[in-house]
Order: C-alpha cells, then sequence, then structure tokens
C-alpha cells in the first residue's frame, strides 16, 4: 500500500511547495480531488512532508471542511446560520433529507450520490433560507415548494448522468 | 486619452493617473449605465439570467440605441445592501440620476431595458430606490452614512480604474508623501477608529504596539473569517470593494513596518476570495503592491490563506495558528500578536471592516473622521439586517443611532407587521435586546451594559414565532460544537449547559435548572481561555435576563409560549376553520393527516412529526399548536 504511487497527489504537494505550512491547502486540493481524505492518502501526505500522522490527523480532524468519509457527487449544503435558523432552515432540511430519503443520522446517500450538510452561515442572510449546491449554485428564500423543485431538479440532473 | 497600461505608477505619477480614470469612467452626457448587482446575494436570486437578458436586449435594441444616439454600457457591481430587492438593476444617467430596480427577473429586465433605458421613462412599479443629483436620498439610505461601504454597488469591484477614480488609493498617496510611519500611527489613533471585528479595541493603539516592536520582520493580518452566523458585512466589502481592504493593508503594513501580510479569508466565500485575488494582481500591476511600492522603495507582499470551516479560526491566536498549518487552537495572551505573532514576529491583525476604514481616514484626515459618531465610539459601523424583517440588508450607520431607528426606520419593521420580540446582536457571543430597550444608542459600550456586544454586525431580528429560549439553545450548540477543547471550563462547561438547554426545551426541564446555567455560565466566562468561551454564555444569561418568563414556561410548566419546541407541541386541525382544501394533508410526509375533500381534516398524534409543514401550508389558520 504504501508503495501506491499518487502521482495527482505529488503534484499538489510540489505546488505548496512540500511545506508544513502550507498543509491546509495541500488538503483542500486533495479533497477536491477525492471528494474527502481517504486514510492512505493522509499517510502518504505525512511522509512526503516528513511530519507525523497524527498531525495530520489532527487537522484533518480540526477542520469542519475535512471530511474523512467519502461524499456524494452533489453536495447540498443547507445553511442553519442564525438568520436562516430563524426563517426556517430546519424546515427545509427536514424536506430535502425526505426527497433524498436519508435516514436519521445520515448524510450520504447510499450510491454516493448526495451529501446533505449544515452549515454555518453562507453569508447571504439576507436571503434566507439558503442552501447551495457544490459551493456553486445558491438558492435563496426558498419555501418549501422551491425546495422541492430544487431537490427534483437535482435528481433529475444526476439521473441524467451530469457531473458537476 | 487614459491609457490603461498595465505599467507600474510611481508616487508622483498617481494622482494625473487618477485626475485621467476619473475622466475616462465620468458618464459621458449620452451615456446610460446600467448596474447589475451581482455579489453572492444577486447570484444567488437569480442575477445571471438577468444579466444574460440585458445583453439579449442591447443587440435587439442596438437600431433604436443608435437611433436615440445613446451609448449603454452594461456594467456589474457589488451588493448595494438591499437583499430582499434582489436582483438589482440601476439605470444610471450623467449627473447622478440613478434609479434603482429591484426584484428583477429576466423578462423585467427587458421592461427596463425597453422603457427607461432606450424609451427615458421609468418603470415606476419596480423602483425600490431613487436617487437624484443634490437631494438627500431617502427611504432606507437616509438614515445611513456610507464610509466603508462607500463604493459598494457603485462601482465594479473587478476593475481598479473604477477604485481609483472615486480617490482611491489617494489615502496611500498620502502616508507615503512624506508622512513618516510614525505620524500615519498618530493619525490613526486620533482619528478613534476602534476594531470592528468584535472587541473594538482602537486601531491606532495596537498599531503602536506593532509599530514599536523592536523586530525586522513584521507581519500584517487581514481577518475575513466571518464566523457570526448571521453576519455577511465583510463577504458584501470584499465582493464589493475589494481595493478599500488593500489599501488598508498597505497602509498599515507602512505604518507598523510590515513588508509581509495575509488574507485569511473563510473558505465558504469563494466569490470574495476570486475577486480578492484578481485586485491583488491588479495593484501589483500598477505598482501598488508588491516590490518597491509606488516606486518609494516600501515593499509589501501579500498573501491569501482560505480558511477550512472553523469558528475559533476567527480568534487572533488561532487564526496565526490556522495560518501556519496547524490545528487552530487560540492560546493565552499575552504575549499578544504585536508582540510574538505570525512565526513569532510582532503582527498586527485588523478586521476587515476596520481595514476598509483607513485608506478614508487617510484621505479624508482623522479630524473628519472623529466628527462622526459618539464620544467613544468613532466613524460608523455595518450591519447585517437580518431575520423577520421587512427589508434585510447591509446597512451602515454612523454611530449613535438606536436600535429602533434601525430595525423600524431602516429595516421598515417586523415581516407581516408581527410585533417585534428582540434583536439578537454580536451573533454567539453577543445577547438578544427586548423592546423596552430598542432606544439604546449604538455604540461599543452601551450595548455592553445592555448585555449584548457590538460583535461583529451581525443583527438578526425576531418576532413571536420564534422561541428566546430555543433560540438560546441554537446559539449554545453552536459554541458547544466549535469549541476547540483545549481548555476545560468551555470544552465541558459548553457541553453541560447545553444538556440542560436541550432538556429544557425538550420539556424535561427539572426545578433547579435556570440555576445551574446561572451557575455554569459563571464558571464558563470566568474560566475560559480565549474570546470563545468568556463569550459563550452570553445568550443564554441575556435571555434569563430579559426573557426570564420564557425559560420558567418551559421548566415549570412545560410550555413553548411560542409554539416552537417540537416536544411540548402538540397540532391539531380546528374543524370550524377547516375548508378541507386537502393542502395539508397532501404535504404532510409521514400521511398523519386525513379527511375527505371539503370536509375538516384531521390529525393522528400518533403519527404526527410536528415538522410544521402543515402549519406553514394551511391558508386558513385551521392548524393549531
Ligand atoms: C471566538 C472568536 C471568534 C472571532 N471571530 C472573528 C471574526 O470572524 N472576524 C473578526 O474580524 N474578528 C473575530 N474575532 C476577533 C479577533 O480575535 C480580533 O479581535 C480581531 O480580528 C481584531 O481586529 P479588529 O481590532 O480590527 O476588530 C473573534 C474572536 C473570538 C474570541
Ligand atoms: S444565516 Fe444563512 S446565509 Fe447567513
Amino acid at each position: 500500500m504504501n508503495e501506491r504511487s499518487f502521482p495527482k497527489i505529488n503534484q499538489i504537494i510540489d505546488i505548496w511547495e512540500r511545506k508544513v505550512s502550507n498543509l491546509i491547502p495541500i488538503l483542500q486540493e486533495v479533497q477536491k480531488e477525492y471528494r474527502y481524505l481517504p486514510e492512505e492518502v493522509l499517510t502518504y501526505v505525512a511522509t512526503a512532508l516528513g511530519m507525523p500522522l497524527a498531525t495530520v490527523f489532527g487537522v484533518a480532524t480540526f477542520y469542519a471542511q475535512f471530511s474523512l468519509e467519502p461524499k456524494g457527487k452533489y453536495i447540498v449544503k443547507i445553511c442553519d446560520g442564525t438568520a436562516c435558523h430563524v426563517r426556517g432552515s430546519e424546515v427545509v432540511d427536514y424536506i430535502i433529507r425526505k426527497k433524498l430519503d436519508l435516514s436519521e443520522g445520515q448524510d450520504t446517500t447510499d450510491d454516493l450520490s448526495f451529501t446533505v450538510e449544515r452549515v454555518a452561515c453562507i453569508g447571504c442572510c439576507g436571503l434566507a433560507p439558503v442552501i447551495t449546491i457544490n459551493d456553486q449554485e445558491v438558492y435563496g428564500q426558498l419555501t418549501t415548494e422551491a425546495a422541492e423543485i430544487v431537490v427534483e431538479d437535482l435528481l433529475k440532473r444526476n439521473a441524467a448522468g451530469e457531473v458537476h | 486619452m487614459l491609457k490603461v497600461t498595465n505599467s507600474k505608477i510611481s508616487l508622483d505619477q498617481l494622482s494625473a493617473y487618477r485626475e485621467r480614470c476619473k475622466e475616462e469612467f465620468a458618464q459621458k452626457a449620452d451615456q446610460v449605465i446600467i448596474l447589475v448587482g451581482l455579489g453572492t446575494c444577486g447570484i444567488a436570486a437569480g442575477g445571471a439570467p438577468v444579466m444574460q437578458a440585458i445583453q439579449d436586449e442591447l443587440l435587439v435594441q442596438a437600431e433604436a440605441i443608435k437611433q436615440r444616439a445613446l451609448d449603454v454600457v452594461v456594467r456589474s457591481t457589488g451588493c448595494a445592501g438591499m437583499c430582499e430587492a434582489e436582483v438589482m438593476v440601476e439605470v444610471r444617467r450623467p449627473g447622478g440620476h440613478r434609479t434603482m430596480y429591484g426584484q428583477v427577473k429576466p423578462d423585467l429586465a427587458k421592461r427596463i431595458f425597453v422603457e427607461d433605458v432606450v424609451g427615458g421613462n421609468p418603470v415606476e412599479d419596480l423602483i425600490v430606490h431613487r436617487e437624484e443629483p443634490g437631494v438627500k436620498p431617502g427611504g432606507v439610505l437616509a438614515k445611513q452614512l456610507r464610509i466603508a461601504l462607500d463604493n459598494c454597488g457603485y462601482i465594479d469591484p473587478e476593475v481598479i480604474e473604477h477604485y481609483i477614480a472615486r480617490d482611491g488609493y489617494t489615502g496611500l498617496e498620502r502616508a507615503l508623501s512624506g508622512m513618516s510611519s510614525q505620524e500615519v500611527v498618530e493619525e490613526i489613533k486620533r482619528s478613534g477608529l476602534r476594531g470592528r471585528g468584535g472587541g473594538g479595541f482602537s486601531t491606532g493603539l495596537k498599531w503602536e504596539f506593532t509599530h514599536k516592536a523592536p523586530d525586522e520582520k513584521k507581519y500584517v493580518l487581514c481577518n475575513a473569517d466571518e464566523g457570526d452566523p448571521g453576519a455577511f458585512m465583510d463577504r458584501s466589502l470584499l465582493e464589493g470593494d475589494p481595493h478599500a481592504v488593500l489599501e488598508g493593508m498597505i497602509i498599515g503594513a507602512y505604518a507598523v513596518g510590515a513588508d509581509e501580510g495575509y488574507i485569511y479569508c473563510r473558505a465558504e466565500y469563494p466569490l470574495a476570495i476570486n475577486r480578492l485575488r484578481l485586485a491583488m494582481k491588479q495593484a501589483e500591476e500598477k505598482g501598488l503592491l508588491g516590490e518597491n511600492i509606488l516606486g518609494t522603495g516600501f515593499s509589501f507582499d501579500l498573501h491569501i490563506k482560505e480558511g477550512a470551516g472553523a469558528f475559533v479560526c476567527g480568534e487572533e491566536t488561532a487564526l496565526i495558528a490556522s495560518i501556519m498549518g496547524a490545528r487552530g487552537m487560540p492560546s493565552p495572551r499575552p504575549p499578544f500578536p504585536a508582540q510574538r505573532g505570525l512565526w513569532a514576529k510582532p503582527t498586527n491583525i485588523n478586521n476587515v471592516e476596520t481595514w476598509a476604514n483607513v485608506p478614508r481616514i487617510l484621505a479624508r484626515g482623522s479630524d473628519w473622521f472623529a466628527g462622526i459618531g459618539t464620544e467613544n465610539s468613532k466613524g460608523t459601523k455595518v450591519f447585517a439586517l437580518a431575520g423577520r424583517i421587512k427589508k434585510t440588508g447591509l446597512v451602515e450607520i454612523p454611530m449613535g443611532l438606536t436600535l429602533r431607528e434601525i430595525v423600524f426606520d431602516i429595516g421598515g419593521g417586523i415581516q407581516y407587521d408581527r410585533p417585534f420580540k428582540a434583536v439578537q446582536i454580536g451573533g454567539p457571543s453577543g445577547g438578544c435586546i427586548p423592546e423596552s430597550l430598542l432606544d439604546t444608542v449604538i455604540d461599543y459600550d452601551s450595548l455592553i451594559r445592555a448585555g449584548a456586544m457590538m460583535g461583529s454586525g451581525g443583527m438578526v431580528v425576531v418576532d413571536e414565532t420564534t422561541c428566546m429560549v430555543e433560540l438560546a439553545r441554537y446559539f449554545m450548540k453552536f459554541v458547544q460544537s466549535e469549541s476547540c477543547g483545549k481548555c476545560v471550563p468551555c470544552r465541558e462547561g459548553t457541553k453541560q449547559m447545553l444538556s440542560i438547554m436541550e432538556r429544557i426545551v425538550s420539556g424535561k426541564g427539572e426545578p433547579g435548572d435556570i440555576g445551574l446555567l446561572e451557575e455554569l455560565s459563571a464558571v464558563v466566562k470566568e474560566g475560559s481561555l480565549c474570546g470563545l468561551g468568556k463569550t459563550a454564555p452570553n445568550p443564554v444569561l441575556t435571555t434569563l435576563r430579559y426573557f426570564r418568563h420564557e425559560f420558567e414556561a418551559h421548566v415549570e410548566d412545560h410550555r413553548c409560549p411560542s409554539g416552537v419546541c417540537r416536544a411540548l407541541m402538540n397540532f391539531f386541525i380546528d374543524p370550524e376553520k377547516c375548508r378541507g382544501c386537502t393542502r395539508c394533508s397532501r404535504i404532510c410526509p409521514v400521511g398523519a393527516i386525513t379527511g375527505e375533500s371539503k370536509k375538516p381534516h384531521s390529525i393522528d398524534a400518533d403519527i404526527c412529526t410536528k415538522c410544521r409543514l402543515c402549519l406553514e401550508k394551511c391558508r386558513f389558520e385551521a392548524i393549531i399548536v
């Protein structure tokens, strides 16, 4: 396993000058590549940077952005910042999870198509409640109907095999 | 004619270059400028298709435009601060005639184009704001004063010349034209500027500490982590006027003697990061950033670091740890960053909005700035007004206005004219302020006296549909999950407080709970290492102070007076009011509602999950909780 080479990761590490201080941007780019941080990759990064795996692990688990579990192709972030919270993000969350058939405590669909996350404030509080899809598309002032439509559209896109 | 060259400018060329930018971008007599608000909120509301529709129309109407000898220019701009009116489109005519349209959809954009731009007749029913030359703006802007947000929604943030034409880089020019670094520090001290990131520490004094530190190598940092989950001032500033922040940092670096800096920005703000990158590139090309700035020999190298999602990284020592690639854990102060900060070097850290005020102070003088505001709080503050309010958005007000003026005069009051309940200021470190204290003036000290704090500027208004106890639980949950775990009072204290709060909102509150919360609050406040823990109990404490009756209702009567806490509610249908429209039974995700069409429905309490969907759907107020 440790003999496996990760050319893409090497490239990322090189871009960031193999510096320990760039561990966070390195992990960010690795995660963009894999959509999560696989354990063997963390080991690889630690060795390449000459730092203890425990430290890399410590950083990877500290920041909310990093995930050690595989995530879905579409990541739906439901804002649960204060403004969204008082304008009903809870109900939006409920609808979206329901539509995606996620059970209690489950965040990613079994087929790894969708991940639903709750995040704090996306910075569009004026349009609360807000959700984003893959950090690219932002939907605001969501009503229950609008949330349903967004998810239905997403399901269609997924079925059509459109990759973001 | 202006040559928009990419070559470097020297200090003595800068003001001539600015004049040329002003000439070039001054609106010509035949020019009509259309601006589309394309900040994150504008895009969220559907800005891109609106922009497309306008560009399409530009082609379609080419002949008509030519006939009328018009020169139509389409631009994008940042957030104008009126979020609920997004997508915003402005039609600007020479001499300062501005007509702003709100809630524009592609078909409405066409109408605006045909009727106003080409036809010259404003589309009255879509206008949200209007400005005429020489007339003080009315409406939402009447009580506002824009210093930090001056350019937001006015210029195209992606064009450096727009910024320069608005007297941009005048402050830097002044600082580098014969002012010593000490004099720049003095100027900021005299202005009375205090940090806008929450603490409200004197910016000039802070600069002086770093300035006086003996090291050769120093850093300046910009805190763009904006962690308060209900605030977006910094995002809008970075998206709408990135050069103001850059210019502030360059001036600050000169003043404290730093040659390197970092902007630490939340990863959740991709557009802001892109705009910053672009602005930095432009400033470097012009010789305003990087090596040998404006040919003066002063160099300043700036980098961007993206955060990775940790609220505590907004705390300055944690932020510094995070830049160095480590877990973002705060460390005890002293030593303060001014003594021992990034890579153990003296470091000056300020918030985005603080930085954005700096160029204006240098350009217009500290006396001008110190003339605005109250005795101990000078200048303006930007607030992100959100929640159950009619006009959500960004507001920038001179210090000294009252909360009432913000909520009712600027914000237009509560949605659907429901009664006001509280305004939450300062996010998870702040508190809620009730109706009886609405006349509190906005300045650092008055807000602390009221039990809240200025915070970074999040202002969330709530009405009777919000349960204050549940809101306090929400903040407790937030700080508990964001506690970095380094010190025991914060790690364990917030956990215990949260479990009590959860017990209370689920109807299992016990008689001693309120007292226990108060006791724990004191321990967490006193014993925690950093500001996160020291302020974590504030939301609970202000709720206990101003809304104790709601707490007591939950604990003693197991009742949620606002009808929010699920465990304390039962849903049923009032047969008198129900018309049998079936909207509720169709939306119910668990099939708990049954009934024949046109006949009263009923809810099976055993199946009902209290998701509130039916409550939202019902048009006859027949669902009772
Ligand atoms: C838990 C915690 C979170 C903070 N978050 C932020 C933040 O998101 N943005 C910010 O500018 N300051 C934040 N601060 C304040 C900073 O520690 C620091 O005081 C500020 O950046 C100094 O800049 P200023 O003097 O210009 O306000 C936070 C403080 C604490 C304790
Ligand atoms: S609270 Fe949801 S965008 Fe700010």
